[in-house]
């Protein structure tokens, strides 16, 4: 059976690995491309870039950042932040990532999921989505709404509504953050992850708020989660990903164990 | 020397950058006087079989690649490329290169395990049951996971085609290997060293070892 996949998320600015807390008070913490490649060797099944740079010259960065993580780890990447067009999205392939993902720009221009499928096939292009919980109302049935910006700007898009857009504009995965409990540490938005993932049929990673292994059992049993992002939790080296793979695998969860 | 057959079907940089790490000299090409020169030859893909056969008839690929294998020269399939090998494809009712007898079939609709309903495609890690002792497939520890992305799997007619199989609602064929030819559902390049050794075998394979 297919294993649930673990993928540490490594935010880079600049060339450097940082992590926020709630989008807030970002530190450096080292090199994207020697984190990479250690947690390649602890197991992870897949790694996420998120560049959180704008500039063009911090591109380019990115770009060598892509072509030498592609040197040294043969496990699947996916880059976003920042991806406005197919054009952008071939030189991140080309420079050796598996997958794209999109947030805020197909919410702005969801052509670019359909354009980007068509072009690479569905399995490149991840919709991320950032997602708070809001009052249920006749614009927002599901009572989360899609917000973009790091959580700045509300869109007035159900959250529910877009995931099912996104996958039947061509997307082949959807990595879904909840902006409530990201940085918090104290769990990830079951009830959220669970309302998507069995309401679409491509894969959902569940991201934002992971601080301890027992958090990803709850997102992967009760929250259907086909994967789950983490950050902080082996950032800070709190844990190894091999430690939450035993921990997972203890608890009945068909995890990657050999590598 | 291997040869990388580029018939613009999705990105062959991650197979290049497996050889680059495993220090295997390689050519990526479509020219059959490039290709024709070669030892080894991998024909990986992604994205769809219609665009694809298009592409290879275009390249006039297909009967190269036909008369390579026949001719006992080592080939290895890679996901699209392995499905392109089979007679026929469902996806987009397409018929392929046709050295291996069946056809690649779209997973069903409704596939569950234990009450949770499987979605498609069939993305990320699993096992490959290995079946017989394949130089290409030597030295894979039982449990072994590789990662798939795929939506359709090939369906060997004659058993003897199969290398290995998987489980994802159904039991599949995941590995195919037959005189010359290996193949995979899986992406080697992109299930860390257990691929990579994989590619090292296939690039060290001689005919001497074909079954």
């Amino acid at each position: 059976m297919l294993s649930k996949r673990i993928i540490p998320c490594l935010d880079v600015r600049a060339g450097q690995l940082t992590k926020g807390i709630k989008f807030l008070g970002n530190v450096d913490i080292g090199d994207p491309v020697e984190a990479a490649k250690n947690y390649y060797e602890q197991g992870a099944d897949e790694i996420v870039f998120y560049d959180i740079t704008a500039s063009a010259e911090a591109r380019d960065i990115m770009i060598d950042v892509v072509r030498r993580v592609a040197e040294t780890i043969f496990i699947p990447f996916s880059v976003g932040g920042g991806i406005r067009t197919v054009e952008d999205m071939r030189r991140v392939i080309l420079a050796g990532a598996e997958k794209i993902s999109v947030n805020s720009e197909a919410v702005k221009n969801p052509v670019i999921i359909s354009e980007g499928a068509k072009a690479f096939g569905s399995q490149c292009v991840v919709l991320g989505m950032d997602v708070k919980r809001v009052d249920r109302s006749a614009k927002i049935p599901s009572g989360y709404e899609i917000v973009i910006h790091g959580g700045r700007i509300y869109t007035g898009i159900d959250a529910l509504w877009w995931a099912k857009e996104a996958q039947r504009l061509g997307a082949g995965e959807i990595c879904l953050n909840s902006i409530d409990a990201d940085g918090t540490q104290v769990g990830y938005e079951i009830e959220l992850t669970r309302l998507i993932s069995t309401n679409v049929s491509i894969p959902v990673i569940a991201s934002g708020g992971a601080g301890e292994p027992g958090h990803l059992l709850d997102v992967l049993t009760r929250g259907s989660a086909d994967a789950a992002l983490i950050a902080s939790m082996v950032h800070y080296r709190t844990y190894t990903i091999d430690a939450i793979k035993g921990f997972l695998h203890e608890h009945g969860v068909k995890v990657r164990r050999r590598w | 020397m291997i040869g990388i057959v580029d018939y613009r079907a999705g990105n062959l940089t991650s197979v290049a950058r497996a050889l680059q790490y495993i220090k295997q000299p390689f050519e990526i090409t479509n020219k059959i006087s490039q290709l024709s020169k070669m030892t080894h030859l991998i024909f990986p893909g992604v994205g769809a079989a219609g665009d694809a056969m298009e592409n290879l008839h275009k390249a006039g690929l297909v009967d190269f690649i036909k008369d390579w294998v026949r001719a006992g020269r080592p080939l290895m399939g890679i996901c699209l490329g392995t499905q392109a090998i089979f007679e026929y494809s469902e996806e987009n009712d397409t018929p392929c290169i046709g050295l291996v007898p069946g056809v690649v079939r779209r997973f069903p609709d409704g596939l569950a395990k234990e009450g949770m309903s499987l979605k498609v495609p069939h993305m990320g890690w699993n096992e490959v049951r290995l079946v017989g002792d394949h130089p290409v497939f030597k030295d894979i520890p039982e449990g072994t996971e590789f990662y798939f992305v795929h939506s359709y799997y090939p369906d060997p007619a004659e058993d003897h085609w199969v290398a290995g199989t998987t489980e994802y609602g159904i039991s599949f064929c995941s590995a195919i290997a037959h005189g010359s030819l290996v193949a995979t559902q899986f992406h080697p390049e992109k299930s860390g060293r257990p691929g990579l050794n994989i590619l090292v075998n296939f690039c060290h394979w001689r005919l001497a070892d074909a079954e």
